[in-house]
């Protein structure tokens, strides 16, 4: 015959749920990261940050021990749905830090929302991921938030440095139909268009092309200043490479997104990557370095992309929350309700993270948005990232510092 | 030619009449469209067909094996695509090294050559193992057996050079000497196009060679013939079926390096699929079973993909061209099979030898 722990449910009056932890059982919490595939990088990155925020409390919360439970989500929605559907098949995960593509946050969303927990990604950008306006293309649902910077604000920040910074007047943007990519083509190309530029032309390659030169060409047709081109590895690579042999762009500069923000870009790209900049996440400040000395001490060298940061704001964020929404019961056992968590994790205000003053919104649609928007600069790639393993590039353009509003 | 006499006329050939009227049309009035708005250059016209003719260049080295292996046992090795990423997957990690000695651009051409020998090496011992360990069993068959063998032993291969060399995407070093543009006639030509486009055809050059020239050229087309004619000769089928197997995972092979030489990145354990099947429409656009045929259907084939998308589907107005390059060589494909089943150069092996 089954039997239920009564006391422990009856304890529980969130109109989510409960989650229930054991007098001698660890808290759970989940992680969905690309752990394998061409950017894995960023998946290593994000665990690494993920894991530093636990080893500073010494994997212990409301003196229990932390488990991490990681999935891979890869950067697909089939991959992050599987992922989801696993975490949110396991009653004791408190709530889970992830995605890192948007992509794979638009098939995880729906899951994680349905089961009462809470996500708070650390690299996603799509802005229909905070959209709630279905209509309009929105995915977001409640339990979702990020750390990382919404892409509306990205595309302006980034339509005001080709503007202002480059001076171009023309634009093109190329994506590959990922929510990812198209969403940050679509925020740089209306921003731009809206402060009095001209967009030439707005096209998309396939995941998987090798051969950009058909697109280069008819993009070489319409002699654009700018091309923007948020495409991950490798047909990012693909394109800036094969940009050098067509005839007509030998002057058009090209800005690649945050996925391209990985010194394996300049490394696979090799001479043409030179001249290419790059939007990339941006942290200073003294609690930064002493994170980066820790890195150094667990995993030796420098993090592998720009987001171990986001990410190791989110876990704390999800951490505090936990401690604040949990009811330790008179056995020893705890009782955190999932929508306190949510509620716990909305109210966050003013929050001292690593990547600025975290404030989580709920407007649509920036709702679940608790980035700054202002960790973010412009990087130009030099021979010393291509030829001598220099990484970060140096910062062509600072938003909290060169920005125009 | 039309047949409207009412005892001639028949349904099918009308609509494959029809539909050869309107791929004309559609051809020509996009082309018109596209040369008379003088949207491209005529230097960017030339850049797409170089690009176009080096990346054919590939195709039909590729080809090649896939021609050979149906010339001598009338069947379609589809894990031959899988056999390019195995030389090329596995020789990422030697030009890495020569790259990191110098000695990739201390002496190039030799460290280029060094690369295709390891490729062709590797390809070649996996095309031998698969033809020994997948195929020779199941010689005598119904043909689709060894088909689905093949579609199986493509995963089987992808998998293990994943669990091998992992999930990421590795790059070929860039061959500085190979950098740059020669100018011809005004317009520039990049240099790593034309050192692919050479290098493929002397390797062409050397199959042609092997195959017409020599002892056992002339007992590949013995076997190709008819086999138990070339056993009462004396000669060894087993052998040349290997060897066969092993001259196309060379080839496969070499051109895994050209290919790494010309668009270095996304070296992967899945890269080899998409230029397999793309091949393989190059096989059958020449003629499966034809060498010459292998070779001109790649050619052909890289070109119609580089120029097509700009030239027609853009004068016809259809959004996202470039995305439909892909569209562009299986249509080819469809049409050859609907419109001339033998192939630019092949003969009609269906009747010949089926």
């Amino acid at each position: 015959m089954l039997s239920f722990p009564l006391a422990a449910q009856t304890a529980c009056d969130d109109p989510l749920g409960c989650v229930e932890v054991a007098a001698d059982d660890p808290i759970v919490i989940g992680a969905m990261l690309v752990v394998s595939g061409a950017i894995n990088y960023l998946g290593e990155d994000t665990l690494g940050g993920v894991e530093l925020a636990l080893l500073a409390r010494d994997y212990t919360l409301l003196d229990r021990e932390i488990e991490l439970a990681l999935e891979d989500s890869l950067c697909t929605a089939e991959g992050g749905q599987v992922a989801a559907q696993r975490l949110a098949a396991d009653p004791t995960v408190a709530g889970a830090i992830g995605t890192n593509c948007s992509s794979a946050a638009q098939g995880a969303i729906p899951i994680i929302s349905e089961s009462g927990m809470v996500m708070i990604a650390p690299s996603n950008t799509s802005p229909s991921l905070t959209n709630a306006d279905i209509a309009a293309g929105g995915s977001h649902q409640p339990g979702y938030f990020r750390t990382s910077q919404n892409g509306l604000i990205e595309g302006m920040r980034l339509a005001e440095f080709a503007l202002l910074a480059l001076q171009a007047e023309t634009l093109a943007t190329v994506h590959d139909g990922d929510p990812y990519t198209s969403g940050l083509a679509a925020a740089v190309a209306s921003t731009f268009a809206e402060m009095g530029g001209a967009v030439v032309f707005e096209g998309a390659v396939n995941k998987g092309d090798t051969d950009m030169s058909s697109i280069l060409t008819e993009i070489a047709a319409r002699q654009p200043d700018v091309i923007y081109v948020p495409l991950f590895e490798p047909e990012s690579n693909f394109f800036a490479a094969q940009m050098q042999y067509i005839v007509g762009l030998e002057d058009t500069i090209i800005i690649g997104g945050a996925a391209s923000f990985s010194s394996s870009f300049p490394e696979n790209t090799g001479d043409a990557a030179v001249g290419i900049f790059v939007s990339g996440p941006l942290v200073s400040g003294d609690a930064y370095e002493i994170l980066l000395e820790q890195w150094y001490e667990e995993y030796g060298g420098d993090p592998p992309s720009g987001y171990h940061a986001h990410a190791y704001d989110a876990t704390n964020l999800l951490l505090d929350a936990l401690e604040t929404s949990a009811v330790v019961n008179g056995d020893g056992s705890i009782t955190i309700g999932r929508q306190a968590i949510r509620d716990a994790i909305a109210a966050t205000e003013d929050y001292p993270g690593l990547t600025g003053r975290l404030t989580c919104r709920e407007d649509s649609p920036f709702a679940g948005d608790c980035s700054t928007g202002m960790a973010l600069a412009v990087f130009e790639i030099t021979e010393a990232e291509v030829y001598d393993d220099n990484w970060p590039p140096p910062i062509a353009w600072n938003f909290a510092v060169d920005t125009m509003d | 030619m039309f047949k409207w006499k009412t005892d001639e006329f028949s349904w099918v050939d009308f609509t494959i009449d029809v539909l050869r009227v309107l791929i004309v049309l559609a051809v020509v009035v996009g082309a018109w469209n596209t040369l008379s708005s003088g949207r491209i250059t005529l230097a960017q016209w030339v850049n797409l067909f170089a690009a176009g003719l080096s990346q054919g260049s590939i195709y039909a080295l590729i080809a090649l094996g896939y021609t050979l292996v149906y010339g001598i046992l009338l069947m379609i090795n589809f894990a031959h695509g899988e056999v390019f990423m195995a030389g090329a997957f596995s020789t990422v990690f030697l030009a890495e090294a020569l790259n990191r000695t110098g000695f990739l651009n201390d002496q190039p051409l030799l460290a280029i050559l060094l690369m295709i020998m390891f490729a062709g090496l590797v390809s070649m011992t996996v095309a031998i193992l698969l033809e020994r360990v997948a195929y020779r069993p199941l010689r005598g068959s119904p043909r689709l057996v060894p088909l689905i063998t093949a579609i199986g032993a493509s995963f089987f291969l992808q998998y293990a050079f994943r669990g091998l060399y992992g999930s990421g995407f590795k790059a070929y070093p860039q061959v500085q000497i190979l950098q740059g543009a020669i100018s011809i006639g005004g317009i520039n030509i990049p240099i790593v196009q034309i050192f692919v486009f050479c290098s493929a055809l002397l390797l062409m050059l050397c199959l042609y060679w092997l195959v017409e020239r020599t002892r056992i050229g002339k007992a590949m087309r013995a076997v190709s013939e008819n086999k138990e004619v070339a056993r009462l000769m004396g000669i060894d089928i087993d052998f040349v079926i290997m060897f066969t197997f092993g001259v196309g995972g060379f080839l496969a092979g070499s051109a895994g390096v050209i290919n790494g030489v010309f668009r270095p990145q996304g070296v992967n354990f899945f890269m080899g699929f998409i230029p397999g099947i793309k091949a393989f429409t190059a096989a059958v656009l020449g003629g499966i079973g034809n060498i010459p045929g292998a070779m001109l259907g790649g050619l052909f084939l890289g070109v119609i993909e580089a120029i097509g998308p700009n030239l027609v589907l853009a004068g016809l107005g259809i959004p996202g061209a470039n995305q439909l390059k892909d569209v562009i060589a299986f249509t080819m494909l469809v049409l050859v099979l609907i419109f001339r089943p033998q192939g630019i150069l092949g003969e009609r092996l269906s009747e010949k030898k089926a």
